[in-house]
């Protein structure tokens, strides 16, 4: 990888296996040199991408800070009375948290519903399916991912809404002694249990396809010792598969969170929205997320609420920025046992 | 413990392709017999139906018999699960699982068969199976640290106090030594002599001087060409084998004339 390593096998296609040494024996310099080019051209390519990802981060946080300082740095009154969404909220900070706690609270629900179940589709096609079906299922997950988000929202308003409706009701007044389902249980269903369930099917492909990968690339030779040992096909999963695929399956949740956390026209489409700190998932007007907030806002906003509403932006990059922190540190706590070394 | 294991006109198939045929042979408890021959002759193939460890490829399976103490490993209402547990098997690259401590990895097969063991119990079943794979001294210090920090001799031996955690009858092993240096080639060997005492052991060995070291009874195996299945050319005390072989394929691979 280095560039000074010249690999034998660079030197032109063609020659029989002992013409390359005696040419390069001839000419010394000038293979090495050719290679030198292209691996340093190569290097500086790959240092570039890798660069460029933390100009753009860069980039993001910057503009971020930048348009939301105007917003941050105003006092209350009068960004009270210059952005008419703050509903009375006694400052940004006041109004931002309920937005932070119903945008973290929906993209959780969603994750707690779609990980089991990602997770099991992603076991039966790499474990139990046969090959034929394993193929087909996995292209038909795949889709999923591929449906526009509006189209998840007209769905999840106009008919998973109605057909849950009951069954909240029903929740509501058999374990409505649970926080989660107290309250008047809203006759729509467009509550935040709604959202969870539709940003579950959201996430749900790409949990699947990355925690499936990781699952095939468990070594056959781990799989084969467990069998060996007297395992059941569960068994060996539980030893060998799901211990070697632990950081894969965190990083697919993680990426799912951040789709979840980042959602935009679902939330809107589905959720009456509120600004309160509640934990009703079954009550209407409780909870709005950030992204769904600001497409709801932005359009008829003055430049004070603009900069507000990229405020409440920066805040949500910061949650994903911690969540996705969180996650590598949950990954690298168990490093020597991950099977990298 | 130790058993034995009785073959008769065993046909190894992977899907429609017939990988070995017409085996037929007796193999004796307490006693080390190996298998040797080319490339491709099937004797891993054939040494992974004596623990149902083929059927685990699609589309592989086998017709005749393997009977271990007079049971039939194939029988219609036999578990392979359950035969697994019976015969162990250690195989050609070292593998323990690289999630699980060194302590952990000995006591994987039993939590399995049986997930309530006393910590006592379970300890007292770490230092005796790494004992008697010769291990104990060098990783008795270090039993949480992953089983993957080991070096490769380390590790086989490891997979090796792995198999016998749960006490089977016959331990199979699949070119135990061909990754390790020749240090940890004599450890292993050592430790082969060691638990003959206790087990049937079947080793398939590249390594003629090996199987001439190890074994009380070696099995040639030969295929006739490729696309052909590969049979049982003959098996024998290997000092006969090595010595005086009946058939005269044996003597031309072992002297070296081709293979």
């Amino acid at each position: 990888m280095t560039s000074t390593q010249s690999p034998p096998d660079a030197a032109p296609v063609g020659p029989p296996p002992l013409a390359p040494p005696a040419r390069r024996r001839g000419r010394p310099g000038r293979v090495r040199v050719r290679d030198r080019g292209m691996s340093r051209a190569f290097r500086w390519l790959a240092t570039g991408a890798g660069a460029l990802i933390l100009v753009v981060l860069a980039a993001v946080a910057v503009f971020l800070v930048v348009k939301a300082w105007p917003a941050i740095t105003e006092p209350t009154d009068q960004l009270v009375a210059e952005v008419p969404w703050l509903h009375g909220a006694s400052s940004l900070l006041s109004f931002v948290g309920p937005l932070i706690f119903g945008t973290v609270l929906a993209a959780a629900l969603a994750l707690l519903i779609a990980t089991p179940i990602a997770l099991g589709i992603a076991l039966f096609i790499s474990h139990y399916a046969p090959r034929r079906l394993a193929a087909g299922l996995g292209y038909v997950v795949d889709l999923l991912a591929a449906i526009p988000s509006v189209v998840y929202g007209l769905w999840g308003g106009l008919v998973l809404a109605p057909f849950v409706q009951p069954v909240w009701s029903w929740l509501g007044e058999t374990l409505g002694w649970i926080p989660f389902f107290s309250g008047d249980v809203s006759p729509t269903a467009r509550v935040l249990l709604t959202v969870g369930l539709v940003l579950a099917v959201m996430i749900l492909p790409i949990i699947t396809a990355v925690s499936r990968e990781v699952f095939l690339q468990t070594p056959r030779l781990h799989e084969e010792a467990a069998l060996a040992l007297g395992a059941t096909r569960w068994e060996m999963i539980r030893t060998a598969v799901l211990p070697f695929a632990r950081s894969g399956i965190i990083s697919a949740a993680m990426l799912g969170l951040g789709r979840a956390l980042g959602e935009t026209m679902a939330v809107l489409m589905i959720l009456s929205p509120g600004f309160l700190y509640s934990f009703k998932l079954l009550v209407a007007g409780q909870q709005q997320t950030i992204a769904a907030n600001i497409a709801a806002q932005f359009a008829e906003a003055s430049p004070m609420s603009v900069s507000a509403l990229i405020a409440t932006g920066l805040a949500l990059f910061v949650i994903t920025l911690f969540v996705n922190m969180t996650a590598r540190w949950i990954v690298s706590r168990r490093k020597d046992f991950s099977g990298a070394n | 413990m130790a058993q034995r294991i009785d073959v008769k006109d065993l046909n190894i198939y992977y899907g429609d392709f017939k990988a070995v045929a017409d085996v037929g042979m007796a193999i004796e408890p307490r006693s080390v017999t190996a298998f040797i021959g080319p490339s491709g002759c099937g004797k891993s193939t054939f040494l992974r139906t004596l623990n149902r460890m083929h059927e685990v490829i699609p589309g592989a399976h086998v017709e005749g018999t393997v009977a271990v103490d007079g049971v039939d490993l194939y029988g219609a209402d036999v578990d392979p699960v359950a035969v697994r547990r019976q015969v162990g098997m250690v195989f050609q690259r070292p593998n323990p699982f690289p999630t699980m401590s060194i302590e952990e990895n000995v006591l994987a097969g039993v939590r399995l068969n049986n997930k309530r063991i006393s910590k006592s119990d379970a300890a007292d079943l770490v230092e005796v199976s790494l004992r008697s794979a010769n291990l104990w001294t060098e990783v008795k210090d270090r039993l949480n640290r992953p089983g993957s920090g080991l070096s490769g001799g380390q590790q086989q031996r490891l997979c090796i106090a792995r198999a016998i955690a749960v006490k089977p009858q016959v331990l199979l092993m699949d070119e135990p030594c061909s990754a390790l240096d020749p240090i940890s080639t004599l450890a292993i060997e050592d430790l082969i002599s060691e638990l003959k005492s206790a087990y049937t052991i079947v080793i398939v060995t590249h390594n003629m001087q090996q199987a001439a070291r190890v074994s009380d009874r070696t099995a040639f195996f030969n295929l006739a060409g490729v696309g052909q299945p590969g049979r049982l050319v003959e098996i024998d005390d290997t000092g006969t084998i090595f010595s005086s072989p009946r058939e005269q394929a044996t003597e031309d691979y072992i002297s070296g004339r081709f293979g």
